[in-house]
C-alpha cells in the first residue's frame, strides 16, 4: 500500500542522509521525497511516499523516524483526509498542428504553457496523483521530450 | 577559550573520570590541554581497545563512557566498539578529530566521513562546524547518551574548530524539543497490565538489559516476590535477577535453561521487562508462547510489536513502570500449582555437563571461579562458548556482574571491557572469561592493564579452536571443520612478554590452585586452561527451531 508520510524535522545538515538512511537500510525504495522550509525557518517538512510491501516494516520504520533526534513529528497521512499536490514540468513536441489542441488541455488541467517555441512546449501544472497520471498520459501523444517532477506535498485537513 | 579547552572545561562538567583513547594529528590540541588538565586518560594500544573500554566502564558504573581517537584510521577503529555499544544500548561518547572544516570532502590525508560512517550504529553524532556550538553539543551529547534508551554519541571535532577562540559558557540543561523520551508509563496501561496478572495463572517475568539499564532489579526482584511468578533473563539481563532465588529460572533462549524454555513456552502471561525478543530468544517467531498473553515493559516505543505482537505495551522507565504496577496489583494469583510444574522442569532438565573425566571441562572452571569468588567478582566474557558457558554456569546475584557483548556479539571485546570496568571499580574482583581464539583479538590491551595496572584477571578457555563455530560445523556441516582450528602462541609466555602473570594449568586439580592464586597476586594474570577440546555448549536450540525444541548433551 502506498503511504504518505509527512515529517517535520530540524533544518540542520544530515537530516535527510539520517532519514534516508532508514528506508535504505531495508531495501525501501522511496517513491519521491520533497522537502522544504516550514513557517519556521529553524523547521523543515518532509513529504514521503513510499509503497510498503510490509506493512509491518513500515510500522518500524516509522516509529524509527520518531526516534531520530532531529525529527520532531512523523505523521502517516494514509489514514486522514489531507489535500496533495505534485508540480510537473514537461516539455513536449510540437507543431501548429496542434497548438490548439494543447491548448485545450491545459485549460482542462488548470496547467499554464510557460513557453512554445516552434518545435516544442513547456507546460506547467500542479495536480493531485491520480490526474497528474491522467494528464501525462494524454500529453504522450505529443511526445515528451523531457519530465520534471517536484514529487508530492500534501497537508491534512 | 580555544576548543581544546572548551573540551577539556565540558568534560570536568560533565564529571568525566577516566578518558580511554589514542592520539594522533587532528587531536594534537586536544591532547595538548590534556597533558596538565588532570583528567584521568587511559592510554589503550589501539583505538578498538579504547572504545570497548569505556563501554565496559559505562556497564559496570552506570555512568557514561568516554573514548577519543584521531581523525581517519583512528576514527573507524573505533566503529565495531561504537557499533557494539548501539546493540547494547550503552552510554557513550565517542570523540573523534577531524581533518580541518575547509579540507573535508577533499581527500585530505587521514579523512574519513566518520558521521556518514557511523550514522547507523549511534543514537546520534555530530560533526562540530562552529567553536560556538562546541560547549552546546558535548552537553546535548552526554545529554542523549545517558537518558532514554542509552546509545553511543559520536562528536567529531575538525582540528581548526579545536584551535578556534571563543567564549566558554556550558549550558545548565538541555532542551532539544524533539527529544523527550517517555519515562512514566500509562497509567490505564498500568492498570490493564496489573488486571491481567491478577488473572494469570501461568505468569512468567521475561527480564532484558533494561531493567539493568535503569536500576530497576530491585524493583524486578520485589514484583516477582509479590506475585511469585519465575523469572528468566536474556543475557543481557544475567544480574538483574538474583539467581540464588527459588523463582529464577536462569537465562532462557538459544542456549537458555530448558526449564526457562519450557515454562515460557508454557505460560500464560508473559511479563516482558527491558527486554527486545531477539531472534536468539524467539526462536522461531510463530511457534512462541503461543498460550501466552504479553505484557511489554519498555523505554523504546519501536521494541513493541517489532517481532511478536504484544497485548499490554507500557512504554516507559522500567523502574517507574515496576514500582507503579507493584502498587497496582491488589489481587495476587495463586501460582502454586504453576510454579510446581516449573519445578518439575527443573528437576527433570537441570543445567549439566558430564563431569567424570580427568579432562578439564570448561563448564567447571566457570564453577570453580564462581566459588572461589563466591559470585563475588565482575565476569566479562568474550564472544563463543567460552561466553556461554560464562552466562551459564556463575551465579549472578547482582545487577552489573556479567558484562558481555549481547547484540553484535564482537569476539574481542572481554579483554578492553574488563580493563574499562576495573578502571571503574578497583576494589572488585574483575575476570575476562575468554576463549582461545578471541583473546587474540584484542591481545594489545594485556599491554594496557599492565601499564596501568588494571590488574585484571584473564581465564582462557583454550580449547584450540573457534569453538562455537566448530559446534556449529560439528552439528549441521558434517563436522568439516573448516578454518576453525587453531594454531596458537604460548599464552604463559605472552603474557610473561607483556609483564603480566602467565598460568598454564592442563590437569583438573590445578584448577582451583591456580584460580586463587590468579586473585591473590598483585598483578594482571592469565590462566590459560587447557579444556576438552571438543565440548559443546548445551542445551541448544537450532537456529529457526521452536525454543522448546532443544538438542541436549546428555541423554
Ligand atoms: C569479530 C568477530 N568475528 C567473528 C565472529 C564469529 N564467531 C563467533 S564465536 C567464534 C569463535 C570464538 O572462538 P573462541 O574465542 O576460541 O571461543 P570458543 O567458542 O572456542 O569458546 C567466532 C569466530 C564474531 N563473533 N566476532
Ligand atoms: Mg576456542
Amino acid at each position: 500500500m502506498r503511504h504518505t508520510i509527512s515529517v517535520l524535522v530540524e533544518n540542520k545538515f544530515g537530516v535527510l542522509a539520517r532519514i534516508a538512511g532508514l528506508f535504505s537500510a531495508r531495501g525501501f525504495n522511496i517513491d519521491s521525497l520533497a522537502v522544504g522550509e516550514t513557517q519556521d525557518p529553524a523547521v523543515s517538512c518532509m513529504t514521503i511516499v513510499v509503497n510498503a510491501e510490509d506493512e509491518r516494516i513500515l510500522e518500524q520504520i516509522k516509529k524509527q523516524l520518531h526516534k531520530l533526534i532531529d525529527i520532531i513529528t512523523v505523521i502517516d497521512l494514509t489514514k486522514k483526509e489531507f489535500f496533495e499536490r505534485e508540480l510537473v514540468l514537461v516539455k513536449v513536441s510540437l507543431d501548429k498542428s496542434n497548438k490548439a489542441n494543447l491548448e485545450k488541455i491545459a485549460h482542462k488541467f488548470n496547467a499554464e504553457i510557460l513557453h512554445s517555441d516552434k518545435e516544442s512546449a513547456i507546460i506547467e501544472a500542479a495536480l493531485e496523483e491520480k490526474n497528474i497520471e491522467e494528464f501525462l498520459s494524454v500529453l504522450k501523444e505529443f511526445g515528451i521530450k523531457q519530465l520534471v517532477r517536484t514529487g508530492k506535498i500534501a497537508i491534512p485537513k | 577559550m580555544t576548543g581544546a579547552q572548551i573540551f577539556i572545561e565540558a568534560l570536568k562538567k560533565e564529571k568525566v573520570e577516566v578518558i580511554f583513547g589514542y592520539p594522533g594529528g587532528q587531536v594534537l590540541p586536544i591532547f595538548d590541554k590534556l597533558y596538565d588538565s588532570g583528567l584521568h586518560f587511559i592510554l589503550t594500544r589501539h583505538e578498538q581497545g579504547a572504545a570497548h573500554a569505556a563501554d565496559g566502564y559505562a556497564r559496570a558504573t552506570g555512568k557514561t563512557g568516554v573514548c577519543i581517537a584521531t581523525s581517519g584510521p583512528g576514527a573507524t577503529n573505533l566503529t565495531t566498539g561504537i557499533a557494539n555499544a548501539y546493540m547494547d544500548s550503552i552510554p557513550m561518547v565517542a570523540f573523534t578529530g577531524q581533518v580541518k572544516s575547509f579540507l573535508i570532502g577533499n581527500d585530505a590525508f587521514q579523512e574519513a566521513d566518520i558521521t556518514g560512517i557511523t550514522r547507523p550504529i549511534t543514537k546520534h553524532n555530530y560533526l562540530v562546524k562552529d567553536v560556538k556550538d562546541l560547549a552546546c553539543v558535548i552537553k546535548e551529547a552526554f545529554h542523549i547518551a545517558s537518558t532514554g534508551r542509552p546509545g553511543p554519541v559520536v562528536v567529531d571535532i575538525p582540528s581548526d574548530i579545536q584551535m578556534a577562540d571563543t567564549n566558554f559558557e556550558y549550558p545548565n540543561v538541555c532542551n532539544i524539543r524533539s527529544y523527550n523520551p517517555t519515562l512514566k508509563g500509562h497509567p490505564g496501561q498500568i492498570k490493564k497490565a496489573a488486571k491481567a496478572i491478577s488473572q494469570a495463572k501461568k505468569p512468567i517475568i521475561y527480564a532484558g538489559g533494561g531493567v539493568i539499564i535503569s536500576e530497576a532489579s530491585e524493583e524486578l526482584n520485589r514484583l516477582a516476590e509479590k506475585i511469585k511468578a519465575p523469572v528468566t533473563t536474556t543475557l543481557m539481563g544475567l544480574g538483574g535477577f538474583n539467581q540464588r532465588s527459588e523463582l529464577s529460572l536462569g537465562m532462557l533462549g538459544m542456549h537458555g535453561t530448558a526449564y526457562a524454555n519450557h515454562a515460557i513456552m508454557g505460560s500464560d502471561l508473559i511479563i516482558a521487562v527491558g527486554a527486545r525478543f531477539d531472534d536468539r530468544v524467539t526462536g522461531r517467531l510463530d511457534a512462541f508462547a503461543p498460550h501466552a498473553q504479553i505484557i511489554h515493559i519498555d523505554i523504546d516505543p519501536s521494541s513493541i510489536s517489532k517481532n511478536i505482537k504484544v497485548h499490554i505495551p507500557i512504554v516507559g522507565d522500567a523502574k517507574n513502570i515496576l514500582r507503579e504496577l507493584i502498587d497496582e496489583i491488589k489481587k495476587v494469583p495463586d501460582t502454586s500449582h504453576w510454579l510446581g510444574t516449573v519445578k518439575g522442569w527443573k528437576e527433570k532438565y537441570p543445567l549439566r555437563y558430564s563431569n567424570n573425566t580427568d579432562k578439564i571441562k570448561p563448564q567447571y572452571v566457570i564453577e570453580k571461579i564462581c566459588e572461589i569468588t563466591k559470585g563475588q567478582a565482575i565476569i566479562c566474557t568474550e564472544v563463543g562458548q567460552n561466553q556461554m558457558w560464562a552466562a551459564q554456569y556463575y551465579t549472578y546475584t547482582k545487577p552489573r556482574t556479567f558484562i558481555s557483548s549481547g547484540g553484535l556479539g564482537t569476539m574481542g571485546f572481554g579483554l578492553p571491557a574488563a580493563m574499562g570496568v576495573k578502571s571503574g571499580c578497583p576494589d572488585k574482583i574483575v575476570f575476562d572469561i575468554a576463549g582461545d581464539g578471541s583473546i587474540q583479538m584484542n591481545i594489545q590491551e594485556l599491554m594496557t592493564c599492565v601499564a596501568e595496572k588494571l590488574n585484571v584477571k584473564i581465564a582462557i578457555l583454550n580449547n584450540g579452536y573457534l569453538g562455537m563455530v566448530r559446534q556449529w560445523q560439528e552439528l549441521f556441516y558434517k563436522k568439516r571443520y573448516s578454518q576453525t582450528t587453531l594454531v596458537n602462541p604460548d599464552f604463559v609466555k605472552l603474557a610473561e612478554a607483556y609483564g603480566a602473570k602467565g598460568i598454564r594449568v592442563s590437569k583438573k586439580e590445578e584448577v582451583e590452585k591456580a584460580i586463587v592464586q590468579a586473585i591473590e597476586i598483585d598483578n594482571v594474570v592469565m590462566i590459560d586452561f587447557i579444556v576438552e577440546p571438543e565440548e559443546n555448549v548445551f542445551p541448544m536450540v537450532p537456529a529457526g527451531e521452536a525454543i522448546n525444541s532443544m538438542i541436549e548433551g546428555l541423554a
